[in-house]
């Protein structure tokens, strides 16, 4: 497994008024591996997922400072291209939101924004992304359904394979198994673990025993401040902090 | 609760009864299908097509042209300047002190304007001081709609690199189709029914309007005059004027409705 890391947080710090949600965060995840953010809820998980593609600048009320280097380019600067920065990450939110269209008009609509409108190529595209994450056998006979006719489960799948279809290098997921049924949620988990060859996925979840079965390497916050990071085996198996052995021992929760 | 329901559902019901029962015996084919004749207004022939047609080009041309500004005002409130609180809520408060001027204000103001730049009452007159009119009426119920987007749809709208025109375009307006339809409905209900605002700018004819500078006449108008007559005929034919105004607003209600059923199970809950 390789170490390179895809991105690297440097001092960030983030507050809404005078709360301090994101304390000095100094951490950095690793390419083509799958790193889990762990951490109760409200620790600020999925406030530190929102800044890395930039989605805490719809929120007027945050104030983020710091840097985040996603290949030695600082994704918080002003001058980047936002939309550029955008196209490289997936995201995967908590509940599924397929956008008010056809199962394969979702699919297209990353496609065509970036410019590629041939329908033949479309078609194919559509396919391969809806068969990379297993959907393809259940929507053939329906891509001209409403993508809000599919089970919460398909719904996700379907924005899986609309993320992978801006071609991304990363994959963001923010507890992306938290509305989903047993089954659903495990093929979800065995997608990550699939895709991870090809991509870089970051999972926030606050789900242990996940964590557990798919995390490469682990982050774990606590209000706000990274307590603890490192390969996955490490954590679990030789945690360092006091936090962190208290957290695995379950009394957090 | 239920008093309050019964006593609208009951005004609701008396209005209607009334208009129908005044109305209905004087509607006749003639009154849709021809324009006034010499001495129509003192009980003679003719009819009220010229009103018909003049009402319908006055609101749909009305009601385009506000469309086209107000869904771009309504996304880039909700989408463009949605961090500049302050901004977004001054020009909130702004088209809600517009909406409660009354029509006859805008009438008077669209006068004024149409003096200036040397025009006559006319139809085009009439369109703009309308589309000034309803604009915010239609602007905020669109507003409204906008701001029940779940926010999670616009994030992964903005994550798949969609730029903010194009998550509001693409995505965003389909998601509100149903509520955009009632918005321009609403728009087009005080369009068609207002005779305030056009009293002086779009003037009163006997003929069917051919070009946008000719004066035109309205529905509201036509029962206005008509129902200003001593004659008990041309009173009653109010009404019945009245009938088809009615009327009109159905079929343009019942129309949306059917197109907004369309979108509205494709919305993202």
């Amino acid at each position: 497994m390789g170490n390179e890391s895809k991105i690297k947080i440097d001092n960030l710090n983030l507050h809404i008024g005078k709360n301090h949600i994101l304390k000095n965060i100094h951490v950095s995840i690793p390419e083509r591996q799958l790193t889990v953010i762990l951490g109760p809820s409200g620790c600020g998980k999925t406030t530190l997922l929102k800044s890395l593609n930039r989605l805490t600048d719809l929120y007027p009320e945050m104030k983020i400072d710091g840097s985040i280097f996603l290949n030695e380019e600082d994704i918080l600067h002003s001058k980047t291209e936002i939309t550029l920065l955008r196209k490289k990450m997936g995201l995967l939110s908590q509940s599924p939101y397929p956008l008010p269209m056809s199962i394969y008009d979702n699919i297209a609509y990353g496609l065509r924004i970036s410019g590629r409108r041939k329908k033949k190529y479309l078609i194919k595209r559509v396919e391969h992304y809806l068969t990379q994450v297993s959907l393809w056998d259940e929507v053939k006979d329906r891509l001209k359904d409403s993508a809000s006719s599919l089970s919460i489960g398909q719904q996700q799948r379907l924005c899986l394979a609309r993320g992978l279809a801006v071609d991304p290098e990363i994959i963001l997921a923010d507890e992306p198994t938290s509305a989903l049924d047993p089954l659903s949620s495990k093929q979800i988990e065995e997608l990550f673990v699939k895709l991870k060859q090809r991509y870089t996925i970051v999972v926030v979840t606050h789900i242990l025993r996940q964590a557990r079965r798919i995390a490469d390497y682990v982050i774990f916050m606590y209000m706000g401040e990274v307590i603890e990071h490192g390969p996955a085996k490490d954590f679990f198996e030789n945690p360092k902090e006091e936090l962190t052995k208290e957290y695995l021992k379950g009394a957090f929760n | 609760m239920f008093l309050a329901t019964s006593i609208i559902a009951i005004a609701l019901l008396l209005i209607i009864v009334s208009i129908l029962y005044k109305g209905l015996p004087s509607l006749n084919w003639q009154m849709l299908t021809q324009v006034p004749k010499g001495g129509y207004y003192f009980g003679k022939e003719g009819g009220i097509l010229n009103a018909i047609i003049g009402s319908l080009y006055l609101s749909f041309g009305a009601t385009i042209l506000s469309f086209i500004i107000s869904l771009p005002l309504a996304v880039y409130i909700n989408i463009h300047r949605a961090k500049q609180k302050r901004l977004v809520n001054t020009v909130r408060f702004l088209l809600d002190l517009l909406w409660g001027v009354p029509s006859i204000v805008y009438g008077a103001f669209g006068f004024t304007i149409m003096i200036y730049f040397g025009l006559r009452a006319s139809l085009l007159a009439g369109i703009i001081t309308v589309t000034l009119f309803i604009i915010p009426i239609m602007v905020r119920s669109m507003d409204e709609v906008f701001k029940t987007v779940p926010k999670g749809l616009i994030e992964a709208a903005l994550s798949l690199g969609s730029t903010r025109s194009e998550t509001s375009y693409k995505v965003l307006s389909r998601q509100c189709i149903p509520g955009i339809i009632t918005a321009i409905l609403l728009a087009f209900g005080r369009a068609i029914g207002d005779a305030a605002a056009i009293l002086f700018t779009t003037g009163y004819t006997d003929y069917i309007p051919t070009s946008l500078s000719q004066p035109t006449a309205t529905l509201p108008l036509s029962i206005f005059f008509q129902l200003g007559s001593p004659i008990p005929e041309v009173q009653n034919r109010a009404y019945a004027s009245a009938v088809v105004l009615t009327v009109i607003i159905l079929i343009i209600s019942i129309i949306s409705r059917i197109l907004s059923r369309k979108y509205y199970q494709e919305r993202i809950k």
